[in-house]
């Protein structure tokens, strides 16, 4: 049924820290690896080693440049997948029934022996999530990697979408949304985790974490400052090493410039 | 939006099609025999023929009779039942036309409601798209519907309700520009509410995640042809509206009726690719364009 279930019993999905990702795209590689070996239809590649090579990819890597009103420029790398939609515009507007939002947990999920591929859904969708498989004429989407999240042949550290488990900088975190004292919702409340084209009536179940406030780095300029000796009346071998180096031309002790330390 | 010729053909045509069907079940005009034959052949040709033309662009169409099964949420899926029942209903009514010389009113009267229903859920697969603001409006149906009363009183020799129709369908066409050219501004979807960075300062596409394009730049971010925007309006309102209703303002003749109906044809064919070459998909906003 294309029909959205009055709500979920979960609502599982990604919390992504736009502050720490590094712009690496592990996540999109391991994406791609697992979801091309397991559920569902291949993600397939067109003109892969050509002049104009293109593909299916369930999750992508965008980067911004954000210019401030004042002070230098910020670079963002920003990961974005299918968000798992409260209220999944993309699911309503399936003729056959092949896309729906499950109950238990939220996921929103594609049955792929059931879609016509008539794109409709990837219209549908503000987020760029969907993307149509040229090879087998069906629609892909990120499952939230449900072929890991419950699968007990995986050890227990690894029943987490892949590109949570593969994020080498912390990226992106899983869990359920919502429950307020999960560890993703207790960060989204900590860093003020924000829902992307809110405009748009979708109720994204994914949050973004935008970037921290960054450091000032002052008015020190190109070149760090000169250190001042840190201790100013030593003593022993030290102490004698001091005087006699002062005593060089140049040193604090000579004739030239006996007003410097 | 990516102009696909075959959803171009299919709503164009059907749009026609359907509009000779409702005037034809109102029993406007009253044919019998050949000469509704002839009529009904005309229609059903335009109606299916775009229909067919629809499903050209699936992915799987084998599997297109899955589309009957969620009408209660999806528009397409309602499109496709509606126009099953519309063909059906206006098949029995042509049956009695062609065959018992009957006009069988109450099989024409819901054919003729069937047959604007389906122009009505076509306009709304469209009209429902928040992420296509152009198309998010009351006045894609009401120009969709107009278009096909309009043609389909063209096509059905009604002269007095074309010469009505054509005009408002004209205007609606115009208001529907009109709106469209401030509708991705006003619907508050820009670069910051797409990455929520917009209170670090103003956001700027950096870098696209892949240097290759992909399926969501070749359907959602078309830019071919924008450039002849205006001159391609002045066609379809030119060819579209006011030359047909010039050629039904002069004396009557079977050759300029027959030429009004191609230049109506060609003139809403340049609209309906402008409808999807002009349509601007918020999702272009992610790769800095639009």
């Amino acid at each position: 049924m294309t029909t959205l279930p009055e709500t979920t019993d979960k609502k599982l999905g990604l919390v992504i820290d736009l502050d720490t990702c590094v712009g690496c795209h592990a996540c999109v590689i391991s994406c791609k690896g697992w979801n091309t070996e397991n559920y569902g239809a291949p993600l397939s590649d067109q003109d892969a080693w050509g002049a104009s090579p293109s593909g299916t990819f369930l999750n992508r890597v965008h980067s911004y440049e954000i210019q401030p009103e004042a002070g230098a420029a910020q670079l963002v790398h920003f990961p974005k997948s299918c968000l798992h939609c409260e209220d999944a515009p993309c699911v309503t507007v399936c003729p056959t029934g092949a896309s729906y939002k499950r109950a238990e947990d939220g996921i929103v999920l594609v049955n792929e022996s059931h879609c016509i591929g008539c794109g409709l859904c990837a219209w549908a969708c503000p987020y760029g999530a969907r993307e149509m498989d040229h090879a087998e004429g069906v629609m892909k989407k990120c499952t939230l990697c449900v072929d890991r999240i419950y699968n007990e042949n995986l050890p227990e550290i690894d029943r987490e979408p892949v590109c949570v488990r593969t994020c080498p900088a912390g990226a992106r975190h899983f869990g359920d949304l919502g429950d307020p004292d999960s560890a993703v919702s207790q960060l989204v409340a900590e860093r003020g985790g924000v829902d992307l084209m809110p405009e748009q009536g979708t109720k994204p179940v994914n949050k973004y974490l935008p970037p921290r406030q960054k450091d000032e780095l002052g008015t020190t300029g190109m070149h760090a400052p000169r250190l001042d000796p840190v201790i100013e009346d030593a003593g022993g071998f030290l102490g004698w090493l001091d005087k006699a180096l002062d005593r060089l031309p140049g040193g604090a002790g000579s004739a030239s410039d006996s007003e410097t330390r | 939006m990516h102009p696909a010729p075959s959803v171009i053909i299919f709503t164009t045509l059907s749009g026609l099609g359907f509009g000779l069907l409702f005037w034809l079940g109102l029993g406007l005009p009253a044919v019998t025999g050949w000469t509704a034959f002839a009529f009904f052949a005309i229609a059903f040709g335009l109606a299916v023929g775009g229909l067919v033309a629809s499903t050209f662009h699936l992915g799987h169409p084998e599997r297109a009779l899955k589309a009957f099964t969620q009408w209660r949420s999806s528009w397409l899926s309602r499109e496709a039942v509606v126009s099953v029942a519309a063909l059906c209903l206006m098949g029995l009514y042509a049956l009695g036309a062609v065959f018992f010389a009957a006009s069988w009113t109450l099989p024409g009267w819901l054919g003729a409601l069937g047959a604007l229903g389906v122009v009505f859920t076509t306009s709304m697969i469209y009209a429902q798209l928040r992420t296509v603001p152009r198309w998010h409006t009351a006045l894609t149906p009401a120009l969709f519907l107009a278009i096909s009363l309009a043609g389909g009183a063209l096509l059905a020799g009604q002269v007095s309700f074309a010469l009505a129709l054509l005009p408002l369908a004209g205007v609606l066409q115009v208001l529907w520009w009109l709106r469209g050219d401030g509708a991705f501004a006003a619907s508050g979807t820009d670069m910051a509410s797409a990455t929520g960075l917009g209170d670090i300062g103003a956001v700027r596409a950096f870098e696209p995640p892949h240097t290759g394009s992909n399926y969501l730049l070749r359907e959602f971010v078309h830019v071919v042809g924008r450039k002849h925007s205006l001159r391609l309006r002045g066609i379809a309102l030119g060819l579209g509206y006011v030359l047909p209703i010039i050629l039904l303002l002069v004396p009557f003749s079977h050759l300029l009726g027959l030429l009004a109906v191609i230049s109506h044809a060609t003139g809403i064919a340049a609209s309906r690719w402008l409808f999807f070459a002009e349509a601007e998909h918020v999702v272009g906003l992610y790769y800095g364009k639009r």
